[in-house]
């Protein structure tokens, strides 16, 4: 006998990932789901991000590692809420690992959350969290190959944040070819060329961020009105 | 790896849907899997086959039905085969592809006793 199905097979998650949604939309949250490879510049990102808007936005982190919080005692530092999901070897964050956590935060306080998601090119551009927007962390040590090997994840991506360019002489990675990959995979990617450590480039990631806020917030207050 | 993830949602929906038809054993269960679905099938397969023992899909096979990825293009309206993940349009260049085809990760039918 056959039995037709048509299911999709990730559809548990995303039913879970638009709970998540509409609780975030709700508060006007704007969320922020954070990937990129092992060693990519994530968390720098972050402790930057964290030293810089903390005075004009009420933020808070989830981390998604597979053992260890020391990226929870990183972002800790700053005084801003985080939340530590390890996943004991899984991939990737999930839909359901994030809707566990949130009864922790206090979302009625909060306008931005930036889930950090596991390191990993692949698996976490497959797994809705409920965020907003996805956003790419690639160091320019990765290699100029990588966008095409792993389109998926640009393909998901609001932004592309090319970090190490300070790195760009001591390397043969090749700027102009990486941007027009990813622009070709994503046309209308924002992509912003970064060095977390010497703080070069970070102001238009600020501004990307608190344009988003400003964005969300908005559409919640016009929806309340409408 | 998240076939592992993937493995697991085909054998819930597969396992829902033998119990709802009072199915005894799953023989097949087929997949519609997008060009650009990122799943490795090779590892998929393993996954399944782990997870599936001692269940009544442990002899089942797994039908992979892939589909090609493909764009409409918004500006000239033209349909086609988008190759080497390039979204801009071959005919007209601009960046409006939007896809029809090709993302999907879906359990398409089973094929049970």
């Amino acid at each position: 006998m056959e039995i037709q199905v048509m299911e999709d097979i990730l559809g548990k998650n995303d039913r879970l990932a638009a709970e998540n949604q509409m609780l975030f939309a709700k508060q006007g949250i704007f969320v922020l789901n954070l990937m990129g490879s092992p060693g990519s510049g994530k968390t720098s990102l972050l402790e930057k991000t964290m030293a810089a808007l903390k005075d004009d936005l009420r933020m808070a982190v989830i981390e998604g590692d597979l053992f260890t919080s020391k990226d929870a005692d990183r972002i800790a530092k700053y005084g801003v809420p985080v939340i530590q999901i390890n996943t004991s070897g899984g991939c990737h964050l999930d839909a359901a690992m994030v809707q566990k956590v949130l009864k922790e935060l206090d979302l009625e306080n909060l306008d931005l959350l930036i889930v950090e998601n596991v390191g990993n090119l692949v698996c976490p551009a497959e797994f809705n969290v409920g965020e907003d927007a996805k956003a790419v962390v690639l160091s320019i040590t990765e290699g100029d190959d990588k966008p095409l090997k792993y389109p998926l994840i640009f393909k998901e991506s609001a932004i592309a944040v090319l970090n190490k360019v300070d790195l760009l002489p001591y390397t043969n990675f090749d700027m102009n070819a990486a941007k027009k990959d990813i622009t070709s995979i994503h046309p209308g990617i924002s992509v912003l060329e970064v060095a977390c450590c010497h703080d070069t480039g970070l102001a238009l990631w600020y501004d990307w961020l608190k344009g988003k806020v400003a964005a969300k917030k908005m559409a919640v207050n016009a929806h309340e009105h409408a | 790896m998240h076939e592992m993830a993937i493995a697991e949602g085909i054998l819930d929906i597969a396992l829902d849907y033998a119990a709802r038809n009072q199915a005894q054993k799953i023989q097949c269960i087929s997949l519609r899997l997008g060009e650009m679905s990122g799943v490795e099938t090779d590892a998929l397969q393993f996954c399944f086959a782990a997870l599936t023992k001692g269940t009544i899909a442990e002899t089942a096979e797994l039908k992979l039905h892939k589909i090609p990825l493909v764009g409409h293009c918004k500006e000239c309206g033209k349909d086609t085969h988008i190759k080497h993940y390039n979204f801009l349009c071959p005919n007209c260049g601009s960046g409006q592809l939007e896809i029809l085809s090709g993302r999907e990760m879906q359990v398409e039918y089973l094929e049970v006793d």
